[in-house]
């Protein structure tokens, strides 16, 4: 785990270099009344544990069944996924981006992976990978086609660069055959993907990757 | 912006250099999530502003890849600290003279407890 492993002394602890800067700065932190430390771990467990993508997946799969609500999210996201109760800290604005049978669009940020926190939890690994935000933006369909989803040439594919004030989120098509679906199961369709759209919304038979 | 790119995108089986994961962890290490945390706390603070953030996070990486860094994500919380720290020196709130201390005594403190005893922070040792 640590890189830190430079001599036989192995009676002692070792910190990592980057452990000790991370110590320092939050021991400093503290002692000025800045941060504590349960509050910082709440703040971890808030983020590893109770916000992730199942909070996007919901706000989709109300678009999906509600009307009024979509018109609300496409026309302002932030107040109609704050009505849902999941509000950002970063007091960002949102943008929601709907996919429709002749648009795709997806979502990059080129500059320090922002992303949709509030709705989506802290980003996948590929997110923030440099190969990432820079192909996207210069070859979309190819990197696309590299996560599976193959688009026609009909269909515009269009690349949306997050920046520090508006963040983006897709909203997938609803999949064909899924009528009369529950809108809590029609949740369980919207992956964390579909809502950054380098995938579509799962199909109902196939069920979540 | 990055400008080196193959444009003939192979299949991402070829493609190591695009990483993938599944619902893995957020956080590899727990420095990542404390690095991660203060940041957040100072922000809803008021002591800086997150487009003011998102631009020295987005320097420290630019700079990172230029003496480099492949950039993979794995590196991302390592720039995310360096940010931090720079941020909260250029804001005056930690001095990089105060942390470079800190950081040696941590250092000792760590060096003097038997393997297996919690380190004690430096102020109470």
């Amino acid at each position: 785990m640590s890189p830190h492993s430079d001599s036989g002394h192995d009676d002692h602890s070792h910190l990592s270099d980057t452990e000790l800067r991370v110590r320092s700065l939050e021991s400093l932190l503290t002692d000025k009344g800045l941060v504590n430390p349960e509050a910082l771990d709440a703040i971890v467990d808030r983020y590893e544990n109770k916000i992730g993508p199942r909070n996007g997946s919901r706000v989709v799969a109300r678009a999906w069944v509600d009307p009024d609500f979509k018109q609300r999210l496409l026309e302002n996201a932030s107040a109609a996924i704050d009505s849902l109760g999941y509000t950002s800290t970063q007091g960002v604005d949102m943008l929601v981006l709907e996919n429709t049978p002749t648009v795709h669009n997806v979502t990059v940020c080129t500059l320090c992976s922002c992303y949709p926190w509030a709705v989506l939890g802290l980003p996948p690994a590929w997110y923030k990978s440099f190969p990432f935000r820079s192909r996207v933006v210069k070859d979309p369909r190819g990197v696309l086609q590299e996560f599976g989803l193959k688009l026609g040439a009909g269909i515009e594919v269009r690349v949306w660069d997050s920046t520090a004030e508006l963040r983006y989120i897709v909203l997938p098509e609803r999949p064909a055959g899924t009528e009369g679906m529950s809108e809590e199961a029609l949740a369980d369709l919207v992956t964390r993907n579909s809502m950054i759209g380098t995938e579509k919304a799962a199909n109902p038979k196939a069920g979540k990757s | 912006m990055p400008a080196d790119l193959n444009p003939n995108t192979p299949t991402h089986e070829d493609l190591p250099s695009l990483p993938r994961d599944e619902d893995g962890p957020v956080f590899r290490e727990p420095w990542e999530a404390q690095a991660f945390a203060m940041t957040l706390t100072l922000h809803e603070q008021g002591h800086f502003t997150w487009p003011e953030w998102a631009e020295c996070l987005g320097a420290e990486i630019a700079a990172a890849q230029a003496g480099g860094d492949p950039d993979l994500g794995d590196t991302y919380y390592l720039h995310w600290l360096k940010a931090l720290e720079g941020l909260v020196a250029s804001k005056g709130i930690v001095s990089t003279d105060d942390l470079a201390r800190r950081k040696e005594a941590w250092d000792i403190a760590a060096h003097t407890t038997p393997h297996g005893k919690p380190i004690t922070p430096p102020e109470d040792a």
